[in-house]
C-alpha cells in the first residue's frame, strides 16, 4: 500500500504533461485506489462463490445430503430446499448462478442462516458488527496514542532505565500471540487474583440495558468490552512503541529540528510540532496493516471472551457449518479491512504535505 | 582437512558475530535449547499417559517439574513431547512461504514490467484478505488428517508480506555498484545471482524465515484453539485448548496445566524473534569480511 502512495506523484506529474481528460481520470490516484479496492472485493466474492459451489463436498451438496439423512427427504425436495436457503438456482448454468449471486450481493441479499431459520445474514451482521467496530476501534486508538507517546519518551530518554524496561516490555507483548495474552488475563485477573468479575463481563451488554445515548449505556458497553480492548491495546502497543522510538530518533537528527532549536522555540513545541508530527507519519501506514491484523484476529479474542461481535458469530458459524453466515461475515470482515486500507492511503496523502496526490 | 577447517572457521566467525548483540545471542541459545528439548527430549523422557487419581493437579515438585494435569499425568513430559509437531508444522509453513516469497520476489524485481505488475498486483490482493479468518473458513472445508498438509496449507497463504519485502530489497540491490560491476565484467547471471545477490539478501531471507516461523505458530495454535484442526496427538496448542474447554482455568490448582503450554509457546516465539537480532549480524556479508 505504501509504495502506491509514494510512487504515485511521479505518474501524477506525467498526467500534467498529457492533457487527455480520459487518461487524467484513469491515472488519478483516488480513482485507481478505489478501482483496486473494488477489484479486490470482487476477487474475494468470486473465490467464495467457487468455494461454496464447486469444491468437492461443497456446502450445498453437504446440506442436501444432511437433509436426506436427517429429515428423510427425497433428493428433489432436499435439493430445492437447499437452493432456496442458499439463494441459488441449482438448475441454471453456472454462469447464470454466478451472475445471480453477484446481483443478490449487490442488493445486500446475503442469504438466510441455516441454524437459525428465518434470520437473514444481513440482519445478523447489522446486529453484531457495531460491537466489533466499537471494541477494535477504541482498542486501536488507545494503543496507537499510548504507543506513540511512550515511543517518543523512549527516544528522548534513550539508553536510560525507562527505555530499557519499556523495550523489553514492548518486545515481549508484541511477540506473544494475542489470544495467549487474552487467556492469561482471564486466568490471572479473573480467576487467580479475582480482580475482574469475568462471568459478568461476558457478552456485549448487561441484561436490561438497551442501546441509547446515555452515560449508563456507554459505561456498560465499555465494561463488557474491557477485556477485548485491553487485549488489543496490550498486544499492539509494543509495535507502535518500537517504531515510534526508531522514527523519533531519526527525526531528532533532522536539520529542521536543529534550526527550530536555534530559533529558540519552546521545547514542548519542538517535540509536538516538529519531532512528533514527522516521526508519527510513517506509522499511519503501519496502522492499516494493524487494522487488518486486529480485525482478523478479533475473531479469536471475541470467542475467548464470549464478546458477541462479528468474530464471535463467525467462529460459531464455522463450528456449526452455517455456510451462508460464514460467507457473509467473512465478506464483511474482508471489506472492512479493504476500506480501512483505502482510508489510510488517502489519510497518508493528506497528512504528509510532501506527498502530493492526484 | 581444508574443508573441515573452512567449516570450522565459518562457524567460529558466525558465533562470534552473533555474540555482538547480547539479547540476540540469548535468544539464539534459548531457541537452540527449546529445539534440543523438543526434538531429542522425547527419546529420553517417556510420555506419561497413566491416569493416577491420587496425583491430580499437583503443584510443581521434584517428581513433577511442571506439576500434573487433571488425570495426574506429568505436565513436563507432555511439554517435551508437545513441541515437536508445533515446530514441524511451523517449519514446513515457513520453508514454503519463504521459498515462494524469495523466488517470486526476486523474479518480480528482476523481470520488471508486466511480470512485476502481475506478481505485485496479485500479492496486494492476497495481502488485503485477512488471513486468519480466511484460514479458518478454509479449514472448515478441508479436513487435515496429516499435519504436513496443515503446514503446506499455512505456508501457501502466508507469503505476501514477505514477497513485498524481498522484492523491494532485490530492487535496491539491483542498482548497487557491485552488481553493475559484475555485469560489466560479464560474470554471467548465475554468478551474479548466487555470488553477489543471494549473500547480500541472506540476512533478509533468514529473518523472513524466522518471522514466518512465528507467524505459522500463531495461526496454527489459533486454529487449534478454535477446534478447526483435528489433531489427535498432544501438542502445546491442544494442551491449551483442552485446558480451556474443560474449564481448567476456573480451578486454582489447575493453573499449571494451562500456564505451562502458554509459557512454552510464548518463550519459543520470544526467543525466535529475539534471535533475529543476532542473525542480522551473522549473515551480513560486510561484517563478515571485517572480522
Amino acid at each position: 500500500m505504501t509504495t502506491t502512495a509514494t510512487s504515485e506523484p511521479i505518474s501524477g506529474a506525467q498526467v500534467n504533461t498529457t492533457p487527455n481528460p480520459l487518461r487524467r481520470i484513469t491515472q488519478n490516484f483516488y480513482v485507481r485506489r478505489i478501482a483496486k479496492a473494488l477489484f479486490t472485493i470482487w476477487i474475494v466474492i468470486t473465490i467464495i462463490f467457487f468455494l461454496i459451489r464447486l469444491l468437492p463436498g461443497n456446502p450445498v451438496e453437504q446440506y442436501i445430503a444432511r437433509l436426506i439423512e436427517t429429515q428423510g427427504m427425497d433428493y428433489e425436495n432436499a435439493r430445492s430446499q437447499a437452493a432456496a436457503l442458499f439463494a441459488i438456482d441449482l438448475d441454471a448454468p453456472l454462469w447464470k448462478q454466478y451472475l445471480d449471486y453477484l446481483v443478490n450481493l449487490l442488493q445486500g441479499n446475503l442469504g438466510v442462516s441455516l441454524t437459525s431459520p428465518g434470520t437473514t445474514v444481513a440482519s445478523i451482521i447489522a446486529r453484531f458488527l457495531p460491537w466489533t467496530l466499537f471494541s477494535v476501534g477504541i482498542g486501536l486508538i488507545l494503543s496507537f496514542t499510548i504507543g506513540i507517546l511512550l515511543g517518543l519518551m523512549m527516544a528522548y530518554r534513550r539508553e536510560g532505565i525507562l527505555d530499557h524496561t519499556l523495550t523489553i516490555f514492548a518486545s515481549v507483548v508484541s511477540s506473544v500471540p494475542n489470544y495467549l495474552i487474552g487467556i492469561l488475563l482471564v486466568v490471572w485477573l479473573g480467576v487467580q487474583w479475582k480482580v475482574l468479575p469475568i462471568a459478568q463481563m461476558r457478552g456485549t451488554m448487561s441484561p436490561g440495558v438497551a442501546p441509547s445515548f446515555t452515560f449508563a449505556f456507554l459505561y456498560d458497553a465499555l465494561f463488557h468490552a474491557f477485556l477485548p480492548i485491553i487485549t488489543y491495546v496490550l498486544t499492539t502497543m509494543g509495535t507502535w512503541m518500537l517504531s515510534m522510538k526508531g522514527s523519533t530518533v531519526g527525526a531528532l537528527g533532522e536539520d529542521f529540528v536543529t534550526v527550530a532549536r536555534a530559533r529558540g522555540l519552546k521545547d514542548w513545541r519542538i517535540t509536538t510540532a516538529y519531532v512528533g508530527r514527522n516521526a508519527a507519519l510513517p506509522l499511519f501506514t503501519q496502522l492499516t496493516i494493524a487494522i487488518g491484523f486486529v480485525v482478523g484476529g478479533s475473531f479469536l479474542i471475541e470467542t475467548l471472551f464470549q464478546y458477541q461481535g462479528i468474530g464471535y458469530v463467525l467462529s460459531g458459524a464455522i463450528a456449526q457449518r452455517d455456510y451462508p453466515v460464514m460467507q457473509g461475515v467473512f465478506l464483511v470482515i474482508t471489506m472492512s479491512v479493504i476500506l480501512a486500507n483505502l482510508l489510510a492511503d488517502f489519510l497518508y496523502g493528506w497528512l504528509d504535505p510532501r506527498i502530493k496526490i492526484g | 582437512m581444508g574443508v573441515i577447517q573452512g567449516i570450522w572457521h565459518w562457524l567460529a566467525t558466525t558465533l562470534k558475530l552473533m555474540t555482538y548483540n547480547k539479547a540476540g545471542f540469548i535468544g539464539f541459545l534459548a531457541t537452540c535449547a527449546i529445539l534440543i528439548i523438543c526434538l531429542i527430549g522425547p527419546f529420553f523422557i517417556p510420555l506419561d499417559t497413566q491416569t493416577k487419581l491420587d496425583q491430580i493437579y499437583q503443584p510443581p515438585s521434584a517428581a513433577h517439574w511442571f506439576g500434573t494435569d487433571h488425570q495426574g499425568r506429568d505436565i513436563f513430559s507432555q511439554i517435551v513431547h508437545g513441541g515437536k509437531d508445533v515446530i514441524y508444522v511451523a517449519a514446513i509453513a515457513a520453508f514454503l512461504s519463504t521459498f515462494i516469497a524469495v523466488t517470486f520476489g526476486t523474479l518480480a524485481a528482476f523481470a520488471g514490467g508486466k511480470v512485476d505488475g502481475a506478481i505485485i498486483g496479485f500479492t496486494d490482493i492476497i495481502l488485503t484478505i485477512p488471513q486468519f479468518p480466511l484460514l479458518a473458513v478454509l479449514a472448515a472445508f478441508i479436513t487435515f488428517n496429516d499435519i504436513t498438509y496443515l503446514g503446506l496449507f499455512l505456508g501457501a497463504l502466508s507469503w505476501p508480506a514477505l514477497l513485498r519485502a524481498v522484492r523491494s530489497q532485490a530492487l535496491s540491490l539491483k542498482e548497487r555498484d557491485f552488481v553493475e560491476a559484475a555485469r560489466a565484467l560479464d560474470l554471467g547471471t548465475g554468478h551474479i545471482v548466487f555470488r553477489e545477490l543471494v549473500p547480500n539478501m541472506m540476512t533478509y531471507i533468514v529473518i523472513s524465515f524466522t518471522l514466518a516461523l512465528t507467524a505459522a505458530v500463531y495461526t496454527q495454535v489459533g486454529l487449534v484453539l478454535l477446534g478447526l484442526v483435528p489433531v489427535s496427538s498432544s501438542n502445546w496448542g491442544v494442551m491449551i485448548s483442552l485446558a480451556w474447554t474443560q474449564g481448567a482455568i476456573f480451578f486454582r490448582d489447575a493453573m499449571w496445566r494451562i500456564m505451562m503450554p502458554i509459557l512454552a509457546i510464548a518463550l519459543f516465539q520470544l526467543s525466535v524473534i529475539t534471535m533475529t537480532r543476532s542473525l542480522e549480524l551473522a549473515f551480513n556479508p560486510r561484517l563478515r569480511t571485517m572480522v
